[in-house]
C-alpha cells in the first residue's frame, strides 16, 4: 500500500520532467529562482526557462515592475532569494556596485556554446551578464500627416520642430508631437538622450564629477523646450504609456518613444488610420551632431554571488535555453533580439538604425542613476517655464554633488 | 500597568526613531572608484566602476559608514544653510527670497506641505461641522442614505480617489475638458499649472478628510443635552445663536482632537501627489523621502532618514499647541 504512491509520484515526475530532459536541460534536485522586469518579450523568455527546469526541480518566478526595488535586498540575503537577475544596462550598476553577480566565464565556456560573442556584457574583462535583447528610443511618425503638410520624414530634431510647427499651422493638429517626459525618471532619460546627440560626456572622465553644467547642457534644454511646446500641456506627466495612448488614439504625428513599444503602437489598440500610417525610423540627430540624439539599452540576466554553483550552473543553463534561437519561432516580433537567425521587421528598424549609426550604449557608471535621477526631479521646473536653463542646471549640479557626496562618490 | 506600555512605547517608537536618527548622521563610504572597460552588445566603452572588495573592506571595518554629524542636514537637499543665507542676501523682496527657496528641494517640499495642511485642516473641521449641523436637522427616514453617502469619500482609498480624480481632470477628460471650455482656453491644463495642481491637491484633501470630522462631530451632536438647547431656545436664541454659543462649545473637545489628527495626518501628505503625478509642481516631505527611498536605482538611505527627522520635528512644533491647549484644559478641568 505505501509503495503504490510512491511509485505512482515517481512515475508522474519522471513522465513530467521527460519534455524537460529532451528539451537538453539535464539538471535534478535544485533550484532556479527568477526576479525580471513585467513585459511581453521576457515573458517568453523566463517562461521557455521554466519549461527547461522541470518538475524535479524548485522553480520560482517573480515578473514584476518593481524587481528594480526588490533586487539588490533579495541578492544580498545569503542564499540569495533568487539565482536569477534579469536587469538591463542601468539597473545591473547596483548589482555590480554592491558585488552581488558572479562572473560567468566558467559557465559560458561549458554551456554557452549557442551564445555570440557580443552578447557577454564584460565589466572589466569580467562576463558579467548574458544580454538577449536591444532597446532604444526613437522616432515614430505618421506618413499620412506628413505627406498631408507636404514634409519629408524629418532626420534631424531641427527638423522635427519645423515639421511639427507645420502640422500645427496646417491645422492638422494641436499638439502633433508626444515624447515620454513624465518627471522622475523619463524626463531624464530624455535629456540623457539629447546630450548624447551633442556627443559630450557625463562626467569628467575617470571621476564622478558632473560636466553637464555646460553650454551643450544649455543647447539640450532648449531643445527640449522647444519639443514639448507642441506637446499637450500635461506633458510632465507623459509616461511611455501614455505616449502609446495618445499614439494610438491618432492624436499624434511624430513621437518619440522605445522601440519595444512599436508592436502596441502599430498593431495594438491603434485605430486604423494609425495602423495603417505607423512608420518607425532612428532617432534624429541635434545641432549637427553625427549621432542619433539617443541611448541604446540591452536586457540580460545575470546570477546571484550568493547561491551554490550547482544553482548556479542549473540556472544558467535554463536561461540559455530561455534564449534559444528557438524562441523566435513564435516570439520574433516581441523584441528586438540579439539572437542568431533574428530579421528584424518593420517595428524593429528604428532601434538598428541607431546601433548601426552608432549610437552609445546608455553608460554603466556607478553614479549614473544619481544623476538621471536628480535630472529627471530639477527639469520640470525649467520646461515649465520658470526658471532659466542655466538655472536648472545649477540645480542638478548642486543636488547631484551632494547625493553623490552622501553616497561616497565625491568628497 | 506602566512598564509594559513603556516597553511597547520604547520598543515601537522611540528605538526606530533612535536607528533613523543615528542613521542620519552617517554617509555612506568612499568608494574606491577604478577605471576600466565594458563591453558588450554595442561595443567596448572605457568606464568607471567601484572596486568592490576595496570597498567592502571600508564597509567591514566600519559597518555604519562615515559619521557625518549633521552635514545631511544642512546640505543642499535639505535645510542647505548656506544656499539660504546666499539667496536671503542677494534677494530683492520677501517673493523674490520664496522663489529662491521655492528652488530648493526641502524648501519646496516643506512650502507646499505647510501650505496643504494650513488650508486643508481648517476646511475639514468647519465643511465637516456643516454637514454634521445639516444632517442632524434632516428627518429621520433619509439620515441613514445621506450618512452613507457623506462617508463615501473617506471610503475611497487615496491612492485609487486620486487617480480617479487624475482621469478626470486630463485635458481630455470630463472636468478638465469642462474647465478648458469654461475658461475658454483650450491650452489650460490643471496638471501643467503650479497654483492649479496645489488648488486640486488642497481641494481632494478636504473632500476625502470632511467626512472623517463629520462623522465625530456627527457623533458628538447625539449627546448634545436636550434641556440645555431648549433652554437656549426658551431664552430666545435663534438658530444661528444656538450653534455659535452652546452646540460648539460643546464639541469643542472634538474639535481640538480632529484637528490634531488632522494636522498630522495632513503633514504628512503623500498619495495624493502619486496618484495625480504632482510630483513637478508639488512634494511634500513624505513625498522626498519615498523618492530618496524607490526614484532611483541607488537607494539614499541618509538622506531619507534625515527628512524623516525633519519630519518627525515639524509634526512636533505644529501639533504643540493644540497639546498644549489639551493639557491644560485638562488640568482645569481636574481642578474643579
Amino acid at each position: 500500500m505505501t509503495m503504490l504512491p510512491k511509485l505512482t509520484i515517481a512515475a508522474l515526475a519522471a513522465a513530467v520532467a521527460l519534455p524537460a530532459w529532451a528539451e537538453g536541460c539535464s539538471f535534478e534536485n535544485t533550484s532556479v529562482r527568477i526576479l525580471s522586469n513585467d513585459f511581453p518579450a521576457l515573458h517568453a523568455v523566463n517562461g521557455r526557462a521554466q519549461d527547461c527546469v522541470g518538475d524535479g526541480n524548485e522553480f520560482v518566478l517573480n515578473q514584476t515592475s518593481e524587481h528594480k526595488n526588490i533586487q539588490v535586498p533579495a541578492l544580498q540575503a545569503n542564499p540569495a532569494e533568487y539565482t536569477v537577475a534579469v536587469v538591463a544596462n542601468g539597473s545591473i550598476v547596483p548589482l555590480i556596485n554592491e558585488g552581488l553577480i558572479r562572473p560567468l566565464d566558467d559557465l559560458v565556456e561549458k554551456h554557452g556554446a549557442s551564445l555570440k560573442p557580443t552578447q557577454l556584457i564584460k565589466v572589466n574583462g569580467k562576463t558579467m551578464a548574458i544580454a538577449f535583447m536591444a532597446n532604444s528610443q526613437h522616432l515614430f511618425y505618421r506618413k499620412d500627416i506628413l505627406e498631408a503638410a507636404g514634409l519629408e520624414p524629418p532626420s534631424t530634431y531641427e527638423e522635427v520642430l519645423a515639421a511639427a510647427q507645420a502640422i500645427k499651422e496646417e491645422g492638422l493638429m494641436d499638439h502633433p508631437l508626444t515624447l515620454n517626459t513624465a518627471v522622475g525618471w523619463h524626463l531624464g532619460e530624455e535629456f540623457v538622450n539629447m546630450y548624447n546627440g551633442f556627443g559630450e560626456e557625463f562626467f569628467k572622465p575617470g571621476t564622478a564629477e558632473p560636466s553637464i553644467n555646460n553650454e551643450t547642457g544649455v543647447a539640450t534644454l532648449e531643445m527640449l523646450k522647444s519639443l514639448v511646446q507642441f506637446s499637450n500641456p500635461d506633458f510632465l506627466t507623459f509616461d511611455g504609456n501614455t505616449t502609446n495612448a495618445l499614439w494610438s488614439s491618432g492624436e499624434a504625428a511624430l513621437a518619440i518613444q522605445w522601440g519595444s513599444r512599436a508592436a502596441q503602437m502599430m498593431e495594438g489598440q491603434s485605430i486604423d488610420v494609425v495602423k495603417e500610417n505607423t512608420v518607425v525610423a532612428g532617432m534624429p540627430t541635434v545641432g549637427g551632431g553625427a549621432t542619433p540624439a539617443s541611448t541604446l539599452w540591452w536586457d540580460g540576466f545575470t546570477l546571484a554571488k550568493n547561491i551554490s554553483d550547482e544553482e548556479a550552473e542549473a540556472s544558467f543553463i535554463a536561461m540559455v535555453h530561455g534564449i534559444q534561437p528557438k524562441l523566435l519561432e513564435v516570439h520574433a516580433d516581441k523584441a528586438i533580439w540579439l539572437l542568431d537567425g533574428y530579421t528584424p521587421g518593420p517595428g524593429a528598424i528604428g532601434v538598428i538604425e541607431n546601433a548601426n549609426r552608432g549610437t552609445p550604449a546608455y553608460p554603466m557608471l556607478p553614479f549614473m542613476g544619481l544623476l538621471h535621477g536628480v535630472l529627471g526631479n530639477e527639469l520640470g521646473d525649467f520646461l515649465q517655464g520658470r526658471e532659466s536653463a542655466e538655472q536648472a542646471l545649477a540645480d542638478v549640479e548642486a543636488s547631484y554633488i551632494q547625493q553623490a557626496k552622501e553616497q561616497g562618490f565625491l568628497n | 500597568m506602566i512598564l509594559p506600555s513603556l516597553a511597547a512605547m520604547i520598543l515601537f517608537i522611540a528605538l526606530p526613531i533612535v536607528s533613523v536618527f543615528v542613521q542620519s548622521l552617517f554617509v555612506e563610504h568612499e568608494q574606491v572608484l577604478v577605471v576600466g572597460e565594458n563591453c558588450g552588445p554595442f561595443g567596448c566603452t572605457p568606464t568607471t566602476s567601484v572596486d568592490f572588495e576595496a570597498t567592502e573592506k571600508l564597509r567591514e571595518e566600519k559597518p555604519l559608514g562615515r559619521y557625518a554629524g549633521f552635514s545631511t542636514y544642512l546640505g543642499r537637499n535639505h535645510l542647505a544653510t548656506s544656499d539660504v543665507a546666499a539667496a536671503w542676501g542677494s534677494s530683492e523682496g520677501i517673493g523674490d527670497f520664496i522663489s529662491s527657496l521655492m528652488n530648493l528641494r526641502f524648501y519646496k517640499a516643506l512650502i507646499f506641505t505647510l501650505t496643504f495642511t494650513a488650508m486643508v485642516t481648517p476646511f475639514v473641521v468647519l465643511l465637516g461641522l456643516g454637514t454634521a449641523v445639516l444632517v442632524n436637522a434632516l428627518p429621520q427616514i433619509v439620515k441613514g442614505p445621506t450618512i452613507f453617502v457623506t462617508l463615501l469619500p473617506m471610503i475611497v482609498t487615496p491612492l485609487i480617489g486620486s487617480l480617479v480624480l487624475f482621469w478626470m481632470i486630463d485635458a481630455r477628460g470630463i472636468l478638465g475638458a469642462t474647465l478648458a471650455e469654461l475658461a475658454g482656453d483650450p491650452d489650460l491644463s490643471l496638471k501643467a499649472s503650479l497654483p492649479l495642481t496645489w488648488v486640486m491637491l488642497i481641494f481632494y484633501g478636504i473632500w476625502h478628510s470632511f467626512p472623517f470630522a463629520f462623522v465625530i462631530l456627527y457623533a458628538g451632536l447625539q449627546t448634545m443635552p436636550q434641556d440645555t438647547l431648549e433652554a437656549s431656545m426658551i431664552d430666545g436664541a435663534n438658530r444661528w445663536q444656538r450653534l455659535r454659543y452652546v452646540v460648539v462649545p460643546h464639541l469643542m473637545p472634538l474639535v481640538v482632537f480632529i484637528s490634531l489628527v488632522q494636522l498630522m495626518d495632513n503633514f504628512r501628505v503623500f498619495e495624493p501627489i502619486v496618484g495625480f503625478q504632482a510630483q513637478a509642481n508639488a512634494t511634500s516631505l513624505s513625498y522626498i523621502i519615498y523618492d530618496d527611498l524607490r526614484g532611483g536605482e541607488i537607494q539614499l538611505f541618509g538622506s531619507a532618514a534625515a527628512t524623516s527627522m525633519l519630519t518627525i520635528l515639524g509634526v512636533a512644533v505644529l501639533v504643540t499647541p493644540v497639546v498644549v491647549r489639551t493639557w491644560r484644559d485638562f488640568k482645569q478641568r481636574r481642578r474643579i
